[in-house]
């Protein structure tokens, strides 16, 4: 069935909709850390997520998993449905009725893509530094300061602002689109999708500006 | 009016094409679209040019022949409406047109702005069907029951005229809109749905055969069709084809 367009139509949805959770549960630790308590939320469930073995050892791959099947995967249709129209038309309106955000889902995921190497990099990579190649003792109580220094540079922020803009524009489109490919029609698919690709982009783009004040 | 016409001259699928200009004057705004081309063939043939060759059949919007992405639009700028539909009185004296044919590795250019479209057929071939007994015996279809949405929805899917403008217009060229709707116009009723498991599995094995992109639901095909199909069919054409992989 994979070999299949519909197929892997459904693998892409049901990545990105796995993708989808997981940025609701990162998106519900982060906003802990605009609660006035000195971050001890943030620090609790940060230390929670970074040494459960469940979360480290079976959740963490299974995300790296699906977001390389989802950019991969991506990628490849793109290739291939380049390949399905070889002469370009010499004159073709702008959006043929559809959004801009459909039309360039490309762009938007690439732009997410290069913005998850250099949240891995300012993050992830440090993260996995501190606790299994330096052996750190365990300190439950870093999350919130490193999170803080980090949201000092401008450029940071400016770059994640952008980035959570492309998301939403890729969300708006994608949540309701993985809907479409997996079959489901009924509901109000187009209100959750729409909400969720506002609010959730909107609420990162606060967390930054907010450690950023 | 006055009009210069850009229009893709194509010797045959060997050779590459390119747009040509022509400025046409003398069109009547009550002249439909192929009309227009009927006049400028009329003016290139008594001057001892070569006529522009394009598919034209019923000219009354139900056959699907007259294929043309008019000004960067499948069908032209009128919604809802085939290419034989559309009039010149949507364009203005000294308007600039360009005309192509409609675009897609699975639609190989003939000549001009005629394509190959049989690809439509052989995915039609593939499972668009029911497999009626003719013994004689054959059950009056008017006799089993069916609910009137679901005709409704049926006969609203059936209204596919084949034309090609939702792969012409998807960015993707995918043809998932016509197969959608041709899977959907047999798996809602009764009789359609004893085969509606290799239905779907075949029809979209020959469309992916076929060079057709993937569909990424940016809704142009919808929006370009002059039937006005709705892409919901392509949610139901997914859901029965994962179902018959599930049910295999």
């Amino acid at each position: 069935m994979l070999k299949s367009s519909i197929g892997r139509k459904f693998l892409m949805a049901l990545s990105g909709l796995f993708l989808i959770v997981f940025l609701t549960q990162h998106f519900i630790i982060n906003i802990t850390s605009v609660f006035p308590d000195d971050g001890k939320t943030f620090n609790a469930l940060s230390h929670f997520m970074g040494n459960n073995l469940i979360v480290q050892f079976v959740l963490q791959p299974v995300l790296i998993l699906g977001v390389m099947v989802h950019f991969s995967l991506g990628i490849y249709l793109e290739i291939q449905n380049q390949r399905s129209r070889q002469v370009s038309y010499v004159k073709r309106s702008i959006n043929n009725g559809a959004s801009w955000a459909s039309r360039n889902m490309i762009i938007s995921g690439l732009v997410i893509l290069s913005f998850l190497i250099m949240h891995f990099y300012d993050f992830w990579v440090p993260e996995i530094m501190y606790k299994y190649v330096d052996h750190n003792p365990l300190d439950e109580h870093r999350y919130f300061h490193e999170l803080q220094v980090k949201f000092q540079e401008l450029f940071r922020v400016v770059i994640y602002c952008v980035s959570f803009i492309l998301l939403a524009l890729h969300l708006l489109h994608g949540f309701s689109s993985s809907m479409q490919s997996m079959g489901i029609t009924k509901g109000p698919i187009k209100l959750v999708s729409t909400l969720f690709a506002v609010i959730i982009p909107a609420g990162f783009i606060f967390i930054a500006i907010f450690h950023y004040i | 009016m006055k009009l210069n016409l850009k229009i893709w001259r194509q010797k045959n699928n060997k050779t590459k094409g390119k747009i040509q200009d022509y400025i046409l004057d003398g069109v009547e705004e009550d002249m439909s679209f192929l009309e227009m081309l009927d006049f400028l063939n009329n003016k290139l043939l008594n001057e001892g040019g070569e006529p522009v060759a394009f598919d034209h059949d019923c000219r009354e919007g139900i056959c699907g022949s007259c294929s043309l992405f008019i000004n960067g639009v499948a069908h032209g700028p009128e919604r809802g409406t085939t290419t034989c539909q559309l009039h010149m009185r949507k364009f203005k004296d000294g308007d600039t047109i360009f005309i192509e044919p409609f675009r897609s590795r699975a639609f190989p250019v003939i000549k001009d702005l005629i394509v190959d479209r049989s690809s439509f057929d052989r995915i039609q071939q593939a499972g668009a069907y029911v497999s009626v007994n003719t013994s004689g015996n054959t059950q009056d279809a008017n006799a089993i029951p069916v609910s009137k949405e679901d005709a409704d929805e049926a006969f609203n899917s059936a209204t596919c005229i084949g034309c090609g403008a939702c792969v012409a217009s998807c960015k993707n060229s995918s043809a998932m809109l016509f197969t959608a709707a041709k899977i959907s116009q047999y798996s809602l009723l009764p009789q359609g749905k004893v085969e509606r498991k290799q239905r779907a599995l075949n029809m979209v094995k020959q469309m992916d055969l076929e060079g057709f992109g993937a569909c990424t639901n940016t809704g142009a095909c919808e929006a370009q069709c002059p039937k006005e199909i709705s892409i919901k069919n392509i949610a139901r054409m997914n859901r029965e084809y994962l179902m018959a992989n599930i049910k295999k």
